[in-house]
């Protein structure tokens, strides 16, 4: 098993099994900055913030839009539970593209009213929708 | 004895309102095949998230967070989820009874209404706070966020101390339990599991980090733990409800089935009652021109 390098991955969603296979390689974004996953990774519980997640697999990549939720790290296994999360098939271009100016405008003509953590996380959301569409 | 018109009209009516039953109770199994499915499909995801939380927990005995103890002054919010309609046999009453027959002091509750028969029943009562009603229809994931940064939101500022759901927990098709949970301040034990008991296999595992620091990924995840419990909380009701709905309107049915018996019979009767007086008078009207 020395050349195996493939862990297992997991990503759950509320209301269906998102993903189950086998991967080399996961990237994604935590609130502590964006991390790469091999096997043999040490145990970490990290949250999810919005990005780009890229699963490596034996046949080729995977892209996906995830947005919220965390994941459980564990040596030969990783689950991700992911409250929001979409395949590039899923996703809306008009919408995304509308939520990214929306949010940008919000972001600009600031107010003290404005929330601009939740302006931003809409900002940071849209483009990962669409960058991963691209 | 009733007229053979009252009998006959009695009767059709209590047909009409057996197919009606008859239709309902078909509505309901289907409706029930999928809620079903669904409950089963994001089953998967609690058990995860409670594992997650509660080994998280273990690990960090002595915090002193403020998702773990409860404000001393305030109110208690019971998130009440019910359905929006009726017709669904003891479902709705049970859900309400725990509240009304419950430990939970009258003047000091604040009530999240998730369903309009509960909100119904409770509102003379209690006060309600808030009624997501629509939300019951169709429970989508985003909803239960929503519910939850409201309570939280009420909760981080004083305004409630504890946060309690009642809802129906769904165990199969005929087994439905009336549960009242507590969700904040989170109390992790093993019969808190939402669905049978998770199995904490941590124990044989290396030690988990955590990133970031222990308190933040609480403040981070005891949300999404309180929204995933609200949610499955809403999908088990939805499953009962139309459980509970199918027997409800399955025994209707098989009692309207019943009474047009008894009433065919009755109807027999009086018809051949009739048919007798009727020879007899004109046996006797023959007999007295004869």
């Amino acid at each position: 098993m020395a050349d195996n390098n493939l862990f297992t991955l997991r990503i759950i969603t509320p209301d269906r099994v998102f993903y189950e296979g086998e991967a080399s390689m996961v990237e994604f974004n935590t609130t502590e900055g964006e991390i790469g996953i091999y096997k043999q990774h040490v145990p970490t519980t990290v949250i999810i913030s919005p990005g780009i997640l890229t699963i490596t697999e034996e046949g080729g990549m995977k892209e996906a839009a995830l947005h919220a939720g965390f994941a459980e790290i564990l040596q030969d296994e990783v689950v991700i539970l992911a409250e929001i999360i979409e395949w590039p098939e899923e996703i809306d271009a008009g919408r995304a593209e509308a939520a990214k100016e929306r949010a940008e405008e919000r972001i600009r003509s600031k107010t003290p009213e404005t929330d601009i953590l939740r302006a931003e996380t809409a900002l940071q959301r849209a483009l990962a929708r669409i960058h991963v569409i691209k | 004895m009733a007229s053979m018109r009252d009998i006959k009209r009695r009767k059709g009516s209590i047909q009409s309102t057996q197919q009606i039953t008859k239709a309902m109770k078909l509505v309901s199994t289907v409706k029930l095949q999928r809620a079903k499915q669904n409950a089963e499909k994001s089953g998967n995801y609690f058990h995860c998230m409670y594992d997650t939380v509660s080994s998280i927990l273990k690990r960090t005995k002595n915090l002193d967070h403020k998702y773990l103890k409860s404000g001393e002054a305030g109110k208690k919010a019971v998130i009440v989820i019910t359905s929006n309609r009726g017709l669904a046999g003891g479902y709705n009453s049970n859900v309400v009874k725990l509240i009304t027959r419950g430990e939970l002091a009258e003047e000091d509750l604040a009530v999240y209404a998730i369903g309009k028969k509960g909100k119904e029943a409770l509102q003379r009562q209690y006060e309600i706070k808030a009624d997501y009603s629509d939300v019951i229809e169709e429970p989508a994931y985003v909803d239960a966020m929503a519910i939850c940064k409201e309570v939280l939101a009420a909760f981080s500022k004083g305004e409630i101390s504890e946060i309690y759901l009642a809802y129906t927990g769904f165990k199969n098709t005929v087994v439905h339990v009336p549960t009242l949970l507590k969700l904040l301040p989170v109390e992790i034990n093993g019969e808190e599991a939402p669905e049978g008991s998770g199995e904490n296999a941590q124990d044989g595992r290396a030690p988990m980090n955590f990133e970031p620091e222990d308190e933040e990924a609480l403040n981070l995840l005891i949300p999404k733990y309180i929204t995933s419990l609200i949610y499955g909380g809403m999908i088990e009701a939805v499953a009962s409800e139309n459980g509970a709905r199918m027997q409800a309107m399955d025994s209707a049915t098989s009692n309207a089935e019943e009474m047009i018996d008894h009433l065919t019979l009755m109807y027999n009767r009086a018809r051949q009652g009739s048919i007798t007086q009727e020879l007899t008078e004109i046996i006797a009207g023959a007999n007295a021109i004869s």
